[in-house]
């Protein structure tokens, strides 16, 4: 079943154009994979929500009986995904303002039933991930996978026992060395969807619990 | 932010013993239309903290009569879960203040958006 892309035409006026990662192929390769998966979740987060677009998706997916929770790091996005929410008459989107999931993690320690990341994948020396500006959308720092590993170690935690958690990732970033990583704290994974955009080799990982028969 | 969020949100600042329950200070408050969806109130109702629930509603003055205590068997309650779904969805704190309640750090919402930064990132 094919699901509207949300509308995020605001993306190229002002406070936003510039400042927030407007959706790319890596975004549309991330709606592409999810739409594939039908699920039955109560509590769905998404960090790194930039325009929004990811979430307002994917509420279209799994419908009113969920609670969708959006961060990201990047104060200007977080407006954005309320307005990107609005605009797509999502049901209720909260988005929190905070480093990953800070702030998120005690209380909902085997509770998220979904976690989508598409995170700031592009390989940059480490001093650049600093910021909370534009800049905070891809620079993903030695291999490009600083910012995603600090989440890694906490998503086992995270996750109910049917939980999944959805990924996106470059060729650079060595993805076949994310599941291998992934299986170590438990979580089972594989490449669901991949893709030649430009110059980057994009793939959708999606990891579940090892010991869930879903 | 709604009610909801508030329950499960945590202050993480560094050294305090416990970030739990932030304190709400509410400047603005709106309260919105939410269709109400039993199904999802009675699955939700096992992950809330009712104490805290209660009392950060009776503290911004938004209680809409929910009891004090959670009781067995609300499921078929529908009187409840609507009073239940607005507390937990309706309400929404659109201005205000997280606080802290062992270091007493605040963290401002605006447009509804709490910044829970602390202006050290990068440890998680
Ligand atoms: C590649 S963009 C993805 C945006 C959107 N989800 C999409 O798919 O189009 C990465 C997003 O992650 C956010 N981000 C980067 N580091 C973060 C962190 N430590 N915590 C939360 N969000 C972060 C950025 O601000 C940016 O919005």
């Amino acid at each position: 079943m094919d699901y509207p892309t949300p509308s995020i035409s605001h993306l190229s006026r002002k406070p936003y154009v510039n400042y927030v990662y407007d959706a790319a192929e890596d975004t549309f390769l991330f709606m592409d994979a999810l739409q594939n998966d039908a699920i039955l979740p109560l509590i769905c987060i998404e960090v790194g929500s930039g325009s929004g677009a990811i979430i307002s998706f994917i509420s279209k997916i799994l419908g009113p009986e969920c609670y969708y929770m959006a961060t990201d790091i990047n104060p200007i996005a977080a407006n954005c995904t309320i307005d990107t929410a609005k605009l797509n008459e999502m049901p209720q989107c909260e988005v929190i303002i905070t480093d990953l999931v800070s702030g998120l993690k005690d209380r909902l320690t085997g509770n998220v039933d979904v976690i989508l990341f598409n995170p700031p994948y592009v390989v940059t020396p480490s001093k650049e991930i600093s910021g909370n500006g534009i800049e905070a959308s891809w620079a993903g720092g030695e291999n490009g996978r600083e910012v995603m590993d600090r989440l890694f170690t906490i998503v086992p935690q995270l996750l109910s026992p049917s939980g999944l958690f959805y990924l996106v990732a470059i060729k650079e970033n060595y993805p076949d060395e994310i599941i291998k990583t992934m299986k170590m704290v438990g979580l089972s994974g594989e490449i669901i969807l991949s893709r030649k955009a430009g110059r980057e080799n994009l793939f959708i990982l999606r990891f579940d619990k090892e010991n869930s028969l879903s | 932010m709604r009610l909801l969020t508030h329950n499960m949100l945590t202050s993480h600042v560094k050294g305090a013993e416990s970030g739990y329950p932030l304190i709400l200070e509410a400047a603005e408050v709106i309260l919105r239309n939410v269709d109400f969806n039993p199904e999802f109130i009675k699955r939700m109702l096992s992950k809330v903290n009712w104490d805290v629930l209660y009392q950060t509603a009776k503290a911004i003055g938004h209680l809409n009569d929910i009891p004090e205590q959670l009781q067995p068997n609300v499921e078929n309650d529908e009187e409840f879960l609507r009073k239940a779904h607005h507390v937990l969805l309706e309400v929404e704190v659109k201005e205000g203040h997280l606080i802290c309640p062992t270091s007493k750090k605040k963290f401002q919402i605006s447009n509804g958006i709490p910044n829970m930064l602390l202006g050290e990132e990068s440890s998680s």
